[in-house]
């Protein structure tokens, strides 16, 4: 195994397949979760406009029912599951190190392996299109609709083993990040020092290794209820479909915090920059994130007001439910505060981060209004609600991931994407998003229930249905410019030099790209905007040692066995339980490999 | 610091254009009112107590969004890049700080209390003399069940105004939302479970319904209507309800009960005969309905002949299969079915 | 094993805990909402059973309590393995690790008797809601602990090797005992919410 320790000048970058399958260099594997993520949104993007564009006229025949009820299942589990969550992870895989100046995340083969068994359970989830059919229960699967009886095809089984597959993978990429911004913080930079997205983001990973057992232990009641005779959730047999319900939510709402807490460490970044003043109120910000974090835990039954929980439990979660406005607005008005006074340098992340707010704040209001029980009896499973969660999903954590992408871009790859097509994208998308979900309340207001394939006409659903459908062809556009724009600027020289935006984290202390070994000199923290603080202070930049070991570690090919084993396990449970046998040997040996590999 | 002309106009014109974008937008909102499904203009009792809640949330939700676009579009244009400005660098300031947690917590606070107080009201006992009605969700149609007035029905639900309803939610196999927008909000029909919802209409007229909560294939097409009557056209409609099936009259129709007794028995009731099915709706008084299969077609002839045809085909995944019926046998069904008025 | 070092090999921290240690600890908390979860579905089902057997009917205290002493041996046997491996005393180290994996496969013993016995008397997943929560959540646990015992087993493997386990042996000891009675814990909740709890 080849060892990276070597004089400085001599790290070199190889870039061939062999060397990203074993990589474990975080900004490899950051870089690994941006393509695929981005890959799994354009599909579950096209899977809107089929769903849109079915829906544009009444009585709509491009697709069939079950097509139809695969299509609004697969969309949500994709975006959020493939799209959102590992676009996050990209930014925080390759920014964590960075941003708290490491030279890697604590455990390098952990991470690589999270990458591919979140690869191998997005095919496996994807591949339920060529094989037997996908889920077609809705993303949350509601029991008894996903016990065998009413779902005999294999696609809850598919949902089940595929969402238990990433789940691991989610698990393992928290557990990883936690650790490692706990214990791998650079001298001086102390958790009050810590830059908002990397709080947000500890937040995220909490959220997640205390959300994901209980979605772990609904998945496998589902899975024993529907191969292994078991009935927790019929009620026939004394069964509560309730039940999974509750689990469900404890594990979902928190997991829309999971979905949106990045995107609001990501604007928390990039207003100060190009406000020129640092981040209004940053003990705040953080305390709120936390408050959410901890909130989100307790409101899961404001997705069960229907269902007839009895006065009380109504009450008590209206009244916490409501209470996340609080946080939430602080964290609102102390961006606005870092606006106010500044001197705004308007370009294509700026855009999207200011957008970020107005766009949240419509969102969330939406939120707060089917907080209460009796609204929410009207708005429940209509369009009222779809427009929420695409006001909060693509308004907040989608606007919030471009952001980050255009600000990020040249650090990354030395590059910097186009302004000119970066304003076309924005504003394409900025007006596309609001045609298309806008309309989405007033459907809602006039009875529109979701996941309908079909609708009849005259009942005055048909203007704004037709409306959002070209507002979603708006925002594929607006896709469209942003690859055109990303394929024409990676073929430009890189012109960017380590700190373009004058931007106060360390991540802009290095070069860009940045070295395979991160930092030459691991750098000392003085302040909660380091840079800025040595800038205005004139502390120069400590120069590397002409002569410098860094022990960085060996790249592996267990983490991508082990994937392919875990992979090969899901597929058997599903097909042939001779394959799950070959992949428990694949991942008992690699594992064994793991553990005696040297990593020095 | 204080506020220039420049900053104060650049506020004012930002202040109009969200007033001007929310104007239009409760324009469209307002005007959803009129839809036939539409959840703005309610008529009956807690319908009313819901809406003035709905009324004063959505109020402050709309304060609450022009004030941050207003100050978010005003702040992004007042501070835009100028040569020469070099922005103070504050770090925070608790007094605002403070503030600006004190005004959302009272935000919350006068909206959750009235939501609460509605929360009680609604979810509380149905008066004593409400009429009782069991509504019970199938894959994918309903059916209404009157106890004491020994009547059953399917997906079209007779109710007299200005009295009370009591409906018991249940549900034969999976989740389905029992939902009229216009008479009331929605509760869900869990299996296992016993849901109820009592509200009191208090118009006469014909009010559309759906189910709310998604549960399979034809989900889009289990719709409901619900017709509110003046009392004395309720007892009619009950009277005629209670009675049997009429007895078949003329050659085709005598085909037809022939072949809906013993071909459709397993899964249909038509009182009076030997069908006592449980399966499917009750049809004994099929033709007094205006719809078939559920909200989905008029009740007519030509849309019944098609039906039987091919169930499945009519409405995705139907639980009534195609029985191959011949044309022949269409013509008598469909001329004993549209007799059982 | 993994951790990046630092420049020159030295095991720097923030928080001063070892990164495997603090990986551990934060499992365990994930692990405690699983636990949590599996239990909350025991209770929720308690007494929503239609047909026999019900807990009464099947569960053997005495034999139950013996098999949870088995485990509860294991806990201490695994304390003296850590502090032998901190103190380097290697052959008192072996002997109570394997002495903890015995009794780990006594208490699996145990298990797969008692899920036999109460087959043989008609529950199983199926039967009723009580057997398929009983069954669900005994049989996580079993996983655990078998997990452990595989993992103990190879931490005796390891310290069989010439340099046994290393510098850092203590604490490869630690976190595995950490694992270890976590998993015993779970099972005292287990046995005092379940089989004790009328
Ligand atoms: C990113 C994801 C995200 C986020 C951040 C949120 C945020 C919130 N959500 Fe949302 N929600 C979803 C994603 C999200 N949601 C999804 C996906 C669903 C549907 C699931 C499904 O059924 O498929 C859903 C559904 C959903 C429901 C259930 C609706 C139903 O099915 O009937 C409810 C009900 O209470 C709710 C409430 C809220 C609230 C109160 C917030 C709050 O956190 C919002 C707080 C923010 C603000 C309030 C704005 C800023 C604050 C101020 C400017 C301060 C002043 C304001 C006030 C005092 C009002 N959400
Ligand atoms: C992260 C979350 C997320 C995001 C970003 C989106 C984005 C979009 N969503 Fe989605 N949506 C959900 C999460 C999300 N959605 C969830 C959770 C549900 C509930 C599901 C349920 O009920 O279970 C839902 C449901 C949902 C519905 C309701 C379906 C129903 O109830 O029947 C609709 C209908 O219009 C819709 C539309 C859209 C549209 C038009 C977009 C657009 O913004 C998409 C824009 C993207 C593109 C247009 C991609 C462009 C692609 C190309 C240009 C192709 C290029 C191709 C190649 C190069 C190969 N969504
Ligand atoms: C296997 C059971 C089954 C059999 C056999 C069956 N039906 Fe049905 N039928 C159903 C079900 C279930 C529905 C409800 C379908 C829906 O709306 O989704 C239904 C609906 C109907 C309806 C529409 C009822 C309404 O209220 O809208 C008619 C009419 C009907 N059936 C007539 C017949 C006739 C005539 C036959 C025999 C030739 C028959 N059915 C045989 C199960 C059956
Ligand atoms: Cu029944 Cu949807
Ligand atoms: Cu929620």
């Amino acid at each position: 195994m080849a060892t990276a320790t070597g004089t400085l000048p001599q790290v070199q970058e190889e870039t061939t397949i062999w060397t990203w399958l074993t990589t474990v260099d975080h900004k490899k594997i950051g870089t690994m979760y941006g393509i695929s993520g981005f890959a799994f949104f354009l599909l579950a993007g096209l899977e809107a406009l089929i769903i849109r564009t079915q829906l544009a006229v009444p009585n709509g025949a491009v697709v069939d029912a079950d097509r139809y009820n695969q299509l609004f299942t697969m969309h949500a589990l994709t975006m959020i599951f493939l799209g959102i969550m590992p676009l996050g992870a990209a930014f925080f895989n390759y920014f964590l190190p960075l941003m708290i100046g490491a030279r890697d995340v604590a455990f390098p083969r952990l991470n690589a392996l999270s990458y591919w068994v979140f690869l191998g359970g997005a095919l496996l989830l994807t591949s339920s299109f060529i094989f037997g059919g996908a889920p077609d229960g809705g993303w949350f699967a509601y029991a008894p609709l996903s016990d065998e009886e009413f779902s005999p095809g294999a696609g809850l089984d598919f949902y089940a083993i595929g969402l238990l597959i990433l789940g691991t993978s989610s698990l393992m990429a928290s557990l990883n990040f936690a650790v490692t911004v706990f214990n791998m913080r650079a001298p001086g930079m102390s958790m009050m020092r810590l830059p908002v997205f990397i709080w947000m983001m500890l937040v995220v990973n909490f959220l997640l290794i205390l959300s994901l057992p209980v979605i772990t232990v609904a998945l496998v009641q589902l899975v024993f209820d529907r191969n292994f005779t078991t009935n927790f959730f019929t009620p026939a047999e004394g069964g509560d479909p309730i039940l999974w319900q509750h689990l469900f939510w404890v594990f979902a709402h928190p997991e829309v915090y999971v979905l949106i807490l990045p995107s609001m460490g990501i604007v928390s970044e990039v207003l100060p920059v190009f406000s020129r003043k640092p981040l209004f109120g940053y003990a705040a910000i953080v305390f709120a994130g936390v408050a959410i974090g901890v909130l989100g835990f307790a409101v899961w039954s404001h997705h069960m007001f229907t269902t007839g929980l009895g006065t009380v439990p109504q009450i008590v979660f209206t009244a916490s439910t409501m209470a996340i406005a609080v946080p939430t607005g602080i964290k609102i008005f102390n961006w606005m505060g870092t606006l106010y006074g500044g001197s705004i340098h308007f370009n294509t992340a700026m855009y999207f981060a200011v957008s970020f707010i107005a766009l949240f704040t419509i969102g969330g209001i939406s939120g707060v209004m089917h907080a209460s029980p009796p609204v929410d009896s009207q708005q429940q499973d209509t369009y009222f609600i779809v427009a929420h969660i695409h006001y909060v999903l693509f308004g907040g954590a989608i606007v919030g991931i471009f952001s980050g992408l255009y600000y990020w871009f040249p650090k990354m790859t030395g590059r910097f994407l186009d302004e000119r097509l970066g304003k076309i994208h924005f504003w394409l998308m900025f007006i596309g998003m609001n045609i298309t979900f806008f309309p989405m309340h007033f459907l809602g207001l006039s009875g529109m229930p979701r996941r309908i394939y079909t609708y009849d006409a005259d009942l005055g659903w048909e203007t704004w249905n037709m409306v959002a459908t070209i507002g979603s062809y708006m925002l594929a556009l607006s896709i469209i410019v942003f690859l055109v724009n990303f394929f024409w600027t990676m073929r430009k020289e890189p012109t960017a030099t380590d700190n373009p935006w004058d931007a106060p984290t360390l991540e802009w202390a290095t070069s860009s790209p940045p070295p395979e070994h991160d930092f030459d000199v691991i750098p000392e923290v003085r302040d909660r905007d380091p840079l800025w603080y040595d800038r205005d202070h004139g502390i120069e930049k400590v120069e590397p040692p002409s002569e410098m070991h860094i022990h960085l570690p060996p790249p592996s090919y267990f983490p991508l066995l082990i994937g392919l084993g875990v992979l090969l396990l899901g597929v058997g449970v599903l097909s042939h339980l001779a394959l799950t046998a070959l992949g428990v040997v694949i991942v008992i040996y690699s594992i064994w490999g793991w553990a005696l590999e040297p990593t020095e | 610091m204080r506020p220039s002309p420049r900053a104060i106009s650049l506020t004012v014109l930002s202040l109009a254009i969200v007033l001007i974008t929310t104007w239009l937008i409760w324009i469209a909102w307002d005007a959803t009112a009129s839809d036939p499904m539409t959840t703005l203009a309610p008529l009956s009792d807690n319908a009313d107590a819901v809406q003035g809640l709905y009324n004063f949330v959505t109020i402050l939700a709309g304060i609450v969004m022009v004030g941050v676009l207003t100050l978010t579009l005003a702040f992004a244009v007042i501070f835009r890049e100028r040569a020469g400005h070099e922005p103070q660098q504050i770090h925070g300031n608790s007094r605002l700080e403070v503030l600006w947690t004190l005004i959302p917590v009272a935000i919350v606070i006068a909206i959750a209390l009235p939501s609460f107080s509605v929360i009680i009201d609604t979810t509380g006992d149905a008066p004593d003399d409400a009429l009782e009605v069991v509504a019970t969700g199938n894959q994918w149609w309903f059916e209404f069940e009157y106890p004491g007035l020994d009547v059953t029905t399917a997906n079209e639900l007779h109710l007299p105004v200005d009295r009370a309803v009591n409906v018991e939610l249940r549900s034969e196999d999976v989740i389905h939302s029992f939902w009229v927008p216009q008479l009331s909000g929605k509760v869900d029909m869990v299996p296992g479970h016993e849901n109820r919802l009592w509200f009191t209409p208090h118009e006469t007229g014909m009010f559309l319904g759906q189910c709310a909560e998604f549960c399979g294939t034809s989900h889009a097409n289990m719709r409901f209507r619900v017709f509110v009557h003046a009392p004395e056209d309720f007892d009619a409609w009950v009277a005629s309800q209670a009675a049997d099936a009429e007895p078949a009259q003329g050659d085709l129709a005598l085909a037809g009960e022939k072949i809906a007794t013993t071909l459709c028995a397993a899964c249909h009731t038509i009182r009076g005969t030997n069908a006592v099915g449980q399966i499917g709706p009750d049809l004994t008084h099929i033709a007094s309905r205006t719809t078939l299969a559920s909200g989905m077609f008029e009740n007519n002839s030509e849309n019944m002949a098609a039906w039987l045809a091919n169930p499945p085909g009519e409405k995705p995944g139907s639980i009534m299969p195609n029985l191959n019926l011949n044309a022949e046998q269409i013509e008598q069904l469909v001329a004993y079915l549209q007799d059982l008025k | 094993m993994e951790a990046t070092e630092a420049a020159h090999g030295e095991h720097h921290t923030s928080l001063g805990v070892d990164n495997r240690m603090l990986l551990m600890w934060i499992f365990l908390a994930s692990e405690c909402l699983f636990f949590g979860s599996l239990i909350s579905t025991y209770l929720i089902y308690k007494g929503e059973s239609l047909v026999r057997p019900l807990p009464d009917d099947v569960f053997d205290i005495p034999l139950t309590s013996l098999s949870t002493f088995v485990l509860l041996v294991s806990s201490f046997t695994m304390v003296l393995a850590v502090y032998a491996a901190h103190h380097n005393f290697p052959k008192m180290m072996k002997l109570s690790l394997l002495s903890t994996i015995l009794l780990g496969l006594v208490f699996l013993g145990f298990q797969v008797y008692e899920f036999r016995l109460f087959g043989s008397e008609g529950l199983n997943l199926s039967t009723n809601q009580f057997g398929a929560s009983f069954f669900v959540l005994t049989g996580f646990h079993g996983v655990h602990v078998g997990v452990g015992v595989l993992y103990l087993g190879s931490m005796l493997i390891g310290s069989m090797r010439r340099n046994g386990l290393g510098p850092s042996g203590g604490l490869y000891m630690e976190i595995a005992g950490l694992y270890w009675h976590f998993v015993d814990i779970v099972w005292i909740v287990i046995f005092t919410v379940i089989y004790l709890i009328p």
